[in-house]
């Protein structure tokens, strides 16, 4: 390990700017003659569009336009499209109803963009929004996924008959049923994952220019992966072609996946630009980001899982609703089938699973990846089991799972999954020595001495990084190829630019990237700088989520360095008359293995590009491009305790240890890794312990402001305690696994196995606020 | 449209402005400082504190005219041109920030918790200044960190000025 | 925000003849309740007239043990005086937790109390220690003051300029946060004033801050925690929401008095 290459603690090279104001996020980009958007909103969950007059609107003062969702269409852009094919189990495709960017003729949910006003200020273009006179016929609206499949309930688009948009199911019925009849024992519960808003801390932005000399579209924005976005913008909505279209994703403030999709306002911003003459920006505010930012979770789960005799799971059935809101988002359909079910295997060797998901259209904002994606609520339906499951077995819940865990590598699970490499016992092993597992009997005791009631629970998470490969995603329905690309440009004095497709909102890839570099070359840290974030700039790439820019973009570098590698051995050895075999790089040198000769690499660099003497018949410069389709998943996976004392009588849950262990797999940079684990814990917590999205029955959302959806913030959490372990992932050429989501997917039952265990009983869902727990108490006594 | 005056990170700054503009969106449209960021309407991120009169501030809940007069100051002037106030530092080595976005805010609450608390501030008191803050990436847990360091740096600092 | 005209009031009858000159205007003081509101577009004032700039408003005097503070004095003030501490650390304690440091260093007394918003904690702090409210006009007994939801015995102009109390023998304040807006989802204050004992309660009751008479009786007869086991909180009164519900804030009252009592020794 050099003190900046691959397992270095290096200090992120972004930071300079955050930390002086200099960031350029998309809300700070200004260009000359630019003008305010705001969107007029349907204020209903689910209503017939009668009429939109906007003569008033457009009399006011500052107004530039008002455009429509008539005008957009007869434009000819198109709907809006989820990405990914679901076929129901009777062999039909998913019924996706159509998205129109701009509302046409029916809202169906609060905050579906009807209109568009541009004016020369915010002010000026909210005060001309608020004129429009907007006729609706009310139609009534339904919430709950449970109560949107019910007979009779309000039908939200025609294309989708009772609101069923596919039911869909994996692994073996026969095979689960026989083994369930069979069992010795059946743990059956039911399973509520909370709805939940994704907040990162940046509200979405968009600026629209439109070059009427050039017949070009340039769009700013705050997107985890601008190249999708212009793809999406390019093949599906018409805005542009992809050669008239540049997306750029500056710095962008977190994203968490809400920022992977593609909104109606990037697209209406441009086109609206175009229309009007002027370059067009759009900042949400965060009651904006509450309403039509895409949700996470939202799933309700009927689960039965099977035991032997001795205690080995011999099946688990799953049964699942799953909330995919108004419309179908991007990926919106593949994380209750691919990323969810895929998972129910966990750590443990199930011999037949079956799970069942369904989902379903609500009067609400869509629903999509939010970090985990899936993979939580897949975690947190198995760890609420297996707690469960030992409560009622009279077994320890660690004992539980050592009973369960696999131990072989490579295993096929029932459900697609096949898990490279792993040592599930290592981590909690590690996990319950760092809490003194041991010790909570004398601490509880304490505990109870002072009138408190303390638990702990644990919680063994797998997860899937890095989806791939792009043939085995597309035979499962994805739209798109997920692999990533890279290109190592060497410059003529030596120094690096590594463009890369993945994009970095606050992941440190311009440091971690560039320790790859540094690390494999020998060459200063300061010498390479990361290019992200712009169609322009970098060829194509598929950007970042799922934690996939280490195991599948990193490999893309690996690739490409490879190349620029091997043609800076082939001039080297030309320049010292050496054998090509006999080239090594070390410390910013290429040496001949075994003598005293070298050539520096800026030399090297130089001979490139100068091609006054290069090997006969190659092409000049040291620049090389490289795409990498991973050959599988990675499969993180990790221990979480967690250690709680509540207050009986005020219900309020005091995190008195949070203890992660995890496998990544080999680590670049692990600062940066257990920044992300901090991160990830505490949106686990947060889901645990403080948010819910809720609405009331006619749609309207309650939880539109941090007044009342509870962000966990720095007093409602403790400081977390982590270690790692490592079975390098076999499947890369770096060994890394992902690191992103395994915070949130690891943590909320590891919490809610703790309370429950406090409370001592089962009776209580996410999230634990004080009056839940409280109430919860009340029934104990 | 109302002047406003003011003097930012040491210089005297006006401009014109409705009445009804926030401090912040003149700070960062009228004067170009986008270092403070906007990030809820409802006075709870903290993504836009700064210092007015020597006090963090919300700059998202005070009009432009209320501070006309004051002297302030943003992230962008805390240190010198190139240079890290102690507190920027500590955030870069305890790798106290991610996205970047709640940054400018944090260090400002930072800075002002220090210098009305420093030399006495624990995790607890730490955890509790940051009540008007919001991070999405961090969970604090180095954010905490590096106020505590930049903390006992600043003492060690004033002490070796005494 | 909705168009609005600023006005700077140099001293307290500059700025009640520009608000009676603005008939559609309102007093802003440290604004942390109004800007937030305005920007929200719940609220339209035409016209704001600024009392953050008028000396004879601002500041804590202390005679005694008469306490006056003055309406535009902020939080983070009362909350660090050394001298108010010192003979009544709780209203100090109340104001050094509300909102955050930043709200508290432009939040003041006067804006909080004349908003009186349900959750607010001044509220309970000045009607439990029995304060009284002076105007431009007039002095208020608290308990006269405070007369429903964001509702005061405000007249049309009328402006607070200082809150007046004695400092009591003992008081204590405890407050349960409501978990997203960090406002008090209940907060009880208690005294022991020359008066007798009062008990204030806000965040909880469904027409704002009200006194507890049940909890005033036990402990004028006993003051200890203890003294409050027995007694009923009547949940019908309560504010049911999405983050607490009538009997659950009945619980909360009940502990957060406890918790009160036992903080002021």
């Amino acid at each position: 390990m050099g003190v900046e290459g691959i397992g270095a603690r290096v200090t992120r090279k972004e930071d300079k700017r955050f930390l002086t104001g200099k960031g350029r996020y998309t809300d700070d980009m200004t260009v000359p003659g630019m003008k305010y958007a705001y969107f007029v909103r349907s204020p209903y969950a689910h209503a017939k569009i009668k009429n939109i007059d906007a003569t008033a609107a457009k009399a006011m003062p500052g107004v530039i336009d008002l455009l429509d969702g008539k005008q957009l269409q007869a434009d000819g852009i198109g709907n809006l499209i989820c990405g990914w094919m679901i076929h129901s189990k009777d062999g039909t495709p998913m019924k996706m109803g159509a998205w129109h960017p701009l509302a046409v003729d029916t809202v169906r949910y609060v905050g579906d963009a009807i209109a568009i006003v541009v004016a020369d200020s915010y002010g000026e273009a909210r005060d001309a929004a608020e004129a429009v006179v907007v006729d609706y016929e009310q139609l009534p609206a339904v919430t709950g996924a449970v109560a949107a499949l019910a007979s009779g309930a309000p039908q939200i688009h025609p294309e989708a008959p009772g609101n069923l948009i596919f039911d869909w199911q994996i692994g073996e019925p026969d095979a689960v049923d026989q083994a369930i009849a069979a069992a010795a024992h059946v743990t059956e519960i039911e399973i509520l994952n909370n709805r939940l808003s994704p907040n990162p801390m940046e509200p979405r932005a968009t600026l629209g220019i439109y070059d009427t000399a050039e017949d070009h579209y340039t769009c700013y924005t705050t997107s985890q992966n601008p190249h999708v976005a212009r793809l999406v913008m390019s093949a599906f909505y018409n805005v542009a072609p992809e050669n008239k279209l540049r997306v750029i994703a500056p710095d962008v403030g977190g994203g968490f996946g809400s920022k992977i999709y593609i909104y109606p306002e990037e697209i209406i911003c441009l086109w609206a630009s175009k229309k009007t003459g002027v370059p067009v920006k759009w900042t949400s505010d965060r009651t904006e980001a509450f309403l039509t930012d895409a949700h996470g979770r939202d799933h309700v789960s009927k689960v039965k899982m099977a035991f032997d005799a001795n205690n080995r799971i011999t099946a688990l059935k799953v049964d699942t609703i799953a909330n995919l809101g108004a419309y179908m988002s991007l990926f919106s359909s593949a994380v209750p089938t691919y990323l969810y079910a895929t998972l129910l295997s966990g750590q443990y060797a199930i011999p037949a699973i079956h799970a069942n998901v369904r989902t379903v259209y609500t009067n609400t904002v869509p629903v999509d990846a939010y970090r985990g994606a899936g993979r939580p609520e897949a975690t947190y339906l198995l760890e609420r089991t297996m707690e469960t499951a030992a409560r009622e077995l009279g077994v320890s819940p660690a004992e539980l799972r050592r009973t369960n865990f696999i131990r072989s590598f490579p295993y096929q699970t029932p459900v697609i999954m096949n898990y490279d490499a792993g040592d599930y016992e290592a981590s909690l092993n590690a996990a319950m020595q760092a809490a003194d597992w041991a010790g909570f009997a004398a601490r509880r005791a304490q505990s109870e001495a002072r009138g408190k009631k303390r638990g702990i629970g644990m919680s063994c998470y797998i997860e899937a990084c890095g989806i791939a490969p792009s043939a085995a995603v597309g035979s499962l329905g994805a739209g798109v190829g997920l692999w990533e690309s890279a290109e190592v440009r060497v410059n003529a004095v030596g120094t690096i630019e590594v463009l890369t497709g993945s994009h970095s909102h606050g992941q440190g890839h311009e440091t971690t990237f560039a320790q790859l570099v540094a690390g494999r070359l020998g060459v200063p840290i300061e010498s390479i700088n990361i290019v992200h974030g712009d169609t322009d700039k970098v060829q194509m790439g598929m950007g970042t989520y799922g934690s996939r820019s280490g195991a599948v973009g990193m490999s893309a570098i690996v690739k490409a360095l490879d190349k620029v590698e091997a043609k800076a051995k082939k001039i080297a050895a030309h320049l010292m008359e050496a054998s090509e075999e006999d080239i090594v790089i070390e410390n910013g040198e290429l040496k001949v293995a075994g003598t005293d000769k070298s050539v520096p690499w800026f030399q090297v660099a130089l001979a490139s590009y100068t091609a006054h003497n290069l090997p006969s018949g190659m092409e000049p410069g040291l620049k090389e491009t490289a795409f990498y389709d991973p050959s599988n998943f990675t499969f993180p996976a990790g221990c979480y305790i967690a250690e709680v004392e509540i207050d009986p009588d005020t219900g309020e849950t005091d995190i008195v240890q949070f203890v992660a262990a995890d496998d990544f797999g080999n680590i670049i940079n692990p600062m940066i890794v257990e920044g992300q684990v901090h991160g990830g814990i505490a949106q686990g917590i947060g889901q645990a312990l403080l948010e819910n999205v809720q609405y009331d029955e006619n749609g309207q959302l309650l939880t539109a402001s941090y007044m009342d959806y509870a962000m966990p913030r720095a007093d409602d959490l403790p400081s977390f305690s982590l270690s790692h372990q490592n079975t390098p992932c076999p499947g890369n050429p770096l060994g890394i696994k992902g690191c992103g989501e395994a915070g949130a997917i690891g943590s909320p039952p590891a919490l809610i196995n703790a309370i429950t265990d406090a409370i001592g009983h089962n009776k209580l869902t996410m999230p634990a606020t004080p009056m839940k727990v409280w109430q919860a108490l009340q029934t104990a006594h | 449209m109302t002047k406003v005056t003011l003097t930012v990170n040491g210089r005297a700054m006006s401009g014109e402005c409705e009445d009804r503009t926030l401090l912040v969106h003149f700070i960062r449209e009228k004067l170009g400082l986008t270092g403070t960021h906007v990030g809820c309407d409802t006075t709870q991120c903290g993504a836009c504190v700064i210092h007015m009169d020597g006090l963090s501030v919300k700059s998202c809940s005070i009009l432009a005219v209320q501070a006309s007069g004051s002297t302030i100051t943003t992230i962008e002037g805390l240190a010198g041109q190139g240079e890290l106030h102690p507190v920027q530092a500590a955030f870069k080595e305890h790798h106290g920030l991610q996205c970047g976005f709640c940054t400018p805010g944090m260090v400002m609450t930072a800075v002002d918790l220090i210098n009305r608390e420093g030399g006495t501030l624990t995790e607890e008191t730490v955890r509790a200044g940051l009540e008007g803050n919001i991070c999405r990436c961090t969970g604090y847990h180095n954010i905490v960190k590096a106020i505590l360091a930049a903390d006992a740096e600043m003492a060690t600092g004033r002490q070796a000025a005494e | 925000m909705y168009a609005t005209s600023y006005h700077r009031a140099s001293s307290v009858e500059d700025a009640v003849k520009l608000k009676s000159a603005n008939e559609e205007g309102k007093y802003l003081s440290g604004g942390m309740t109004l800007i937030s509101t305005m920007k929200q577009r719940l609220a339209a004032p035409s016209d704001l007239i600024d009392l953050r700039h008028i000396p004879a408003i601002r500041g804590i005097r202390i005679e005694g043990r008469k306490v006056t503070i003055g309406a535009a004095t902020p939080h983070a003030d009362v909350a660090a005086s050394r001298e108010l501490a010192a003979i009544c650390p709780a209203i100090c304690k109340l104001a050094g937790h509300i909102g955050d440091p930043h709200v508290r260093h432009m939040g003041t007394i006067g804006g909080s109390i004349a908003n009186n918003d349900p959750a607010a904690d001044y509220p309970a702090g000045l009607l439990g220690l029995g304060a009284t409210i002076v105007t431009d006009r007039r002095s208020l007994s608290a308990d006269d003051f405070f007369t429903g939801l964001f509702e005061t015995a405000l007249e049309e102009g009328e402006m607070v300029t200082s809150v007046t109390f004695d400092a009591p023998e003992k008081a204590g304040y405890a407050k349960f946060n409501n978990p997203a807006s960090r406002f008090a989802m209940t907060g009880v204050f208690v005294a022991k004033t020359a008066g007798g004992v009062r008990v204030a309660v806000t965040g909880a009751g469904s027409s704002g801050v009200f006194r507890h008479p049940g909890f005033e009786q036990a402990l004028a007869s006993n003051w200890s925690p203890d003294a409050l086991s027995n007694v009923v909180v009547d949940a019908s009164n309560l504010m049911s929401d999405l983050h607490a519900n009538a009997e659950y804030r009945a619980n909360l009252v009940k502990v957060m008095a406890k918790r009160a009592v036992a903080s002021a020794g």
